[in-house]
């Protein structure tokens, strides 16, 4: 037998380097590689995590004194409005879809999504609600003002009379976003059902892909309703229907539901993701086999299909029935137990583990740390008398700012640290990024810890001004977010000079197991082309020492010569 | 992991993984997420109904049933039609498809036709109370479902006259004939429910 090093595979295989200087372009076409698409998605994503945070620190800056000085109290209801819609729509929501598109088909080995067209469709989307969404602030009658849950009657009001206002801009926002979300769910979908690599059954598919295809399907039931809703909302607004007005015999509860049906499981949507991200990324820095990989991996589907029956826990006090409050009480509770079964296998993959905390690994830790504290006021809310006595107050505010930035943003940051050289072919500096997490923790911590006390002492949520009894603890809260809001200089200082001019990346920096570790970085157009590997064992094989895939050796050999 | 032996690529065998195929998996998954849609707004019809204080608007006493019905019975059957435009795509007789598949369009536009008549003749208006909003926003929306069908029908039949294009399979004609079946069921519980149930 002959032995050569020349392979016909190897030459043929390293297409122009995406990520290179020349191609920057190919980020502002309709580019059909999901690779392309992810990153625009998670780069769109953080310019309005900068918009949504600016006005954040207008809410907090007029927080930080019990007096309404800073701003109008109808600005302020307009400010925290599109706070709260920005950062959903189009910083949370846009940013997972982006790690959807990168870690999908990478690392199940699919070339591309399914559907490449009507992905970049769906991307595209995203700065047009994007645009109509701002277009708000300029609407005759200032932005939307309702809060981001728009309940009527409140919505429903348009003093001025004109057809375009805030309101009209915001549902056609929501309605669109929805659109481009249902598009994105069904490509999802279908590229994990259909595309795997041999050998890749489901019980062989790494827990980021099982928590993203559970997420995926909280968007396909969900969404129909919520855009249902909004499209009655928008005839109840500007074409003289009743299906929300009591005045003309319609049920403004009824909109609750259809809102809730969607938005509770939308928080599932973006927690499992990051549930994804926490399982991928601890196995790596503990150098330790997932705990419980079929657990968790079934608790995922557990979680979708219990966050469909949830939803009226937020109607506690809108005059629901007594019978339906014990019902939402007992399922919401039920839902502590997947979530439990998660939690208690990250454990234990850390238990006794190898440790190694760089930057991803401090944000998961901070993020699982910030998120047991979230369950336990979680489970709190759901019980009906707690949550009818602090209901509405700056406590639900604490609670789910925990959920959505101290555990979801944390394990974005984690996500996009982890694999940033894998996808830009650069290595990020470490020092800015512990300079970064250690910013964001203290200022996380401080900004909504305090806000727990302010609630439970009976602070209400949405008021520009307040009683100066809960002036401490509002001081105490904008200096968190002041200093968030300076944790975000390291961050982009990081980003941008590392994609610049940061070291080369190998391969697998991490010494991770996964197929994506098994392409070059950054991954050429098509992933693994025409050769890809068959899959042979469970994912997380760290110490085990069995091989992941069939002939593992070539694939290393090739991303390394790549 | 640096460690590379030579010898391993010349035992190495690619794997492939099929690249095609996708359509009808994606559409299936899109029908199920549109009937959540259906079903979202048949859940709001049932409770405002039971719940309203006022259902009708004053002046109107109920729906006539009548015209409607004829409408609904041209629309479930040309679902059957449909379905035997796809029998004769399979049996290759292309002109036969062709003029079934013709007939199923027309039976859709008549449907549409069937629908406007009813509309115009109507006393109340989308404005006049919470029934008045729903029937026209559900037929309305169910409405914009067929004339969708009706159009996509059409780019099928377009599609046909280019030589060939259906020697490798159907090309997208079972999507439609599924989108087809979906909203003549769709129809048969709004019926029940808006004209069955008053």
């Amino acid at each position: 037998m002959t032995i050569t090093n020349y392979d016909p595979r190897i030459l043929k295989a390293p297409h122009p380097v995406p990520g290179a200087p020349d191609n920057w372009k190919r980020f502002f076409s309709f580019n059909t590689d999901a690779k392309v698409i992810g990153i625009q998605y998670i780069v769109t994503s953080l310019f309005f995590l900068l918009v949504g945070g600016l006005l954040a620190m207008i809410v907090r800056g007029e927080l930080i004194t019990p007096p309404a000085d800073l701003v109008d109290p109808s600005v302020y209801n307009g400010l925290y409005t599109m706070h709260g819609t920005v950062m959903l729509f189009l910083f949370l929501f846009p940013i997972l879809n982006g790690f959807n598109n990168l870690l999908i088909p990478t690392m199940i080995g699919a070339p591309d999504m399914a559907f490449p067209k009507l992905n970049a469709a769906a991307f595209w989307l995203v700065p047009v609600f994007a645009t109509v969404l701002m277009g708000s602030f300029f609407a005759p009658g200032g932005p939307a003002s309702s809060g981001w849950w728009s309940y009527p009657p409140m919505s429903l009001q348009n003093p001025l009379g004109h057809f375009i206002n805030g309101q009209f801009l915001w549902i056609l926002a929501v309605a669109l976003s929805g659109i481009s979300s249902i598009m994105g769910a069904v490509n999802f979908v279908t590229t994990i059902i259909r595309m795997r690599a041999p050998g890749m059954g489901f019980f062989k598919m790494p827990i980021f892909v099982w928590t993203a295809w559970a997420a995926q399907t909280i968007q396909l039931i969900g969404l129909p309703p919520l855009t249902g809703g909004a499209v009655m909302l928008l005839f109840d607004l500007s074409f003289g229907t009743s299906f929300f007005r009591p005045e003309g015999g319609g049920d403004p509860v009824l909109f609750q539901h259809f809102f809730w049906f969607y938005s509770h499981p939308a928080v599932y949507v973006l927690v499992l993701p990051v549930f994804g991200i926490f399982s991928e990324l601890f196995p790596v820095y503990a150098r330790k086999p997932l705990f419980g990989y079929k657990f968790v991996a079934i608790a995922s589907f557990g979680i979708t299909f219990l966050s469909m029956i949830v939803w009226a826990h937020h109607m506690f006090y809108t005059g629901t029935p007594n019978w339906m409050r014990h019902i939402f009480m007992f399922t919401t509770m039920l839902i502590a137990v997947p979530t439990g079964v998660k939690v208690f296998a990250w454990l234990g993959t850390l238990w006794q583990g190898n440790l190694r905390l760089n930057t991803p690994m401090l944000f998961c830790l901070g993020g699982l740390f910030n998120f047991i504290f979230a369950g336990i006021t979680g489970v709190m809310l759901a019980t009906v008398p707690i949550d009818i006595h602090v209901g509405n107050t700056a406590f639900v505010v604490a609670h789910f700012h925990y959920v959505i930035f101290n555990t979801i943003g944390f394990g974005v940051f984690a996500g996009i640290y982890h694999w940033f050289p894998k996808f830009t072919g650069r290595m990020y500096y470490e020092g800015l990024g512990k300079v970064h997490f250690v910013l964001t923790f203290i200022g996380a911590t401080l900004n909504w810890l305090p806000l727990h006390w302010a609630g439970l002492l009976g602070m209400p949520r949405r008021v520009a001004s307040y009683d100066p009894e809960f002036a401490i603890w509002n001081v105490l809260g904008s200096i968190g977010a002041f200093m968030l809001g300076v944790a975000s200089i390291p961050f982009i200082l990081n980003m941008v000079s590392s994609w610049a001019r940061g070291p080369q990346a190998p391969p697998n920096p991490w010494r991770a197991i996964g197929l994506e570790w098994l392409l070059p970085s950054p991954p050429p157009a098509e992933n693994f082309q025409d050769d890809i590997p068959t899959v042979i064992s469970e994912p997380y094989g760290y110490g085990l020492g069995h091989p992941l895939v069939e002939d593992e050796e070539f694939y290393v050999r090739r991303s390394l010569e790549a | 992991m640096t460690a590379v032996n030579p010898e391993v690529q010349l035992n190495h065998t690619p794997g492939h993984v099929k690249h095609d195929g996708h359509n009808m998996t994606g559409f299936v998954i899109f029908l199920c997420s549109e009937s959540v849609i259906f079903l979202a707004f048949f859940a709001g019809y049932a409770v405002l109904k039971l719940t309203a204080p006022q259902w009708l608007p004053d002046g109107v006493d109920g729906l006539e049933v009548r015209m409607p019905l004829i409408n609904s019975v041209v629309l479930v059957s040309s679902s059957f039609v449909a379905y035997g435009a796809e029998v004769c795509l399979h049996a290759r007789k292309l002109w036969r498809f062709r003029a079934v598949w013709l007939l199923t369009m027309a039976m859709g536009s008549y449907f549409i036709y069937g629908q406007y008549v009813e509309w115009s003749e109507l006393s109340f208006s989308l404005s006049s109370g919470v029934f008045g909003g729903l029937f026209y926003l559900l037929t309305g929306f169910h409405g914009l479902h067929v004339i969708t069908g009706v159009l996509l029908m059409g780019l099928m039949l377009f599609r046909s006259f280019k030589p060939g294009n259906y020697d490798k399979g159907e090309m997208g004609v079972a999507s439609v004939s599924l989108f087809w079946h979906f909203v003549d069921v769709i129809w048969i519980l709004l019926f029940l429910l808006i004209y069955v149930w008053q």
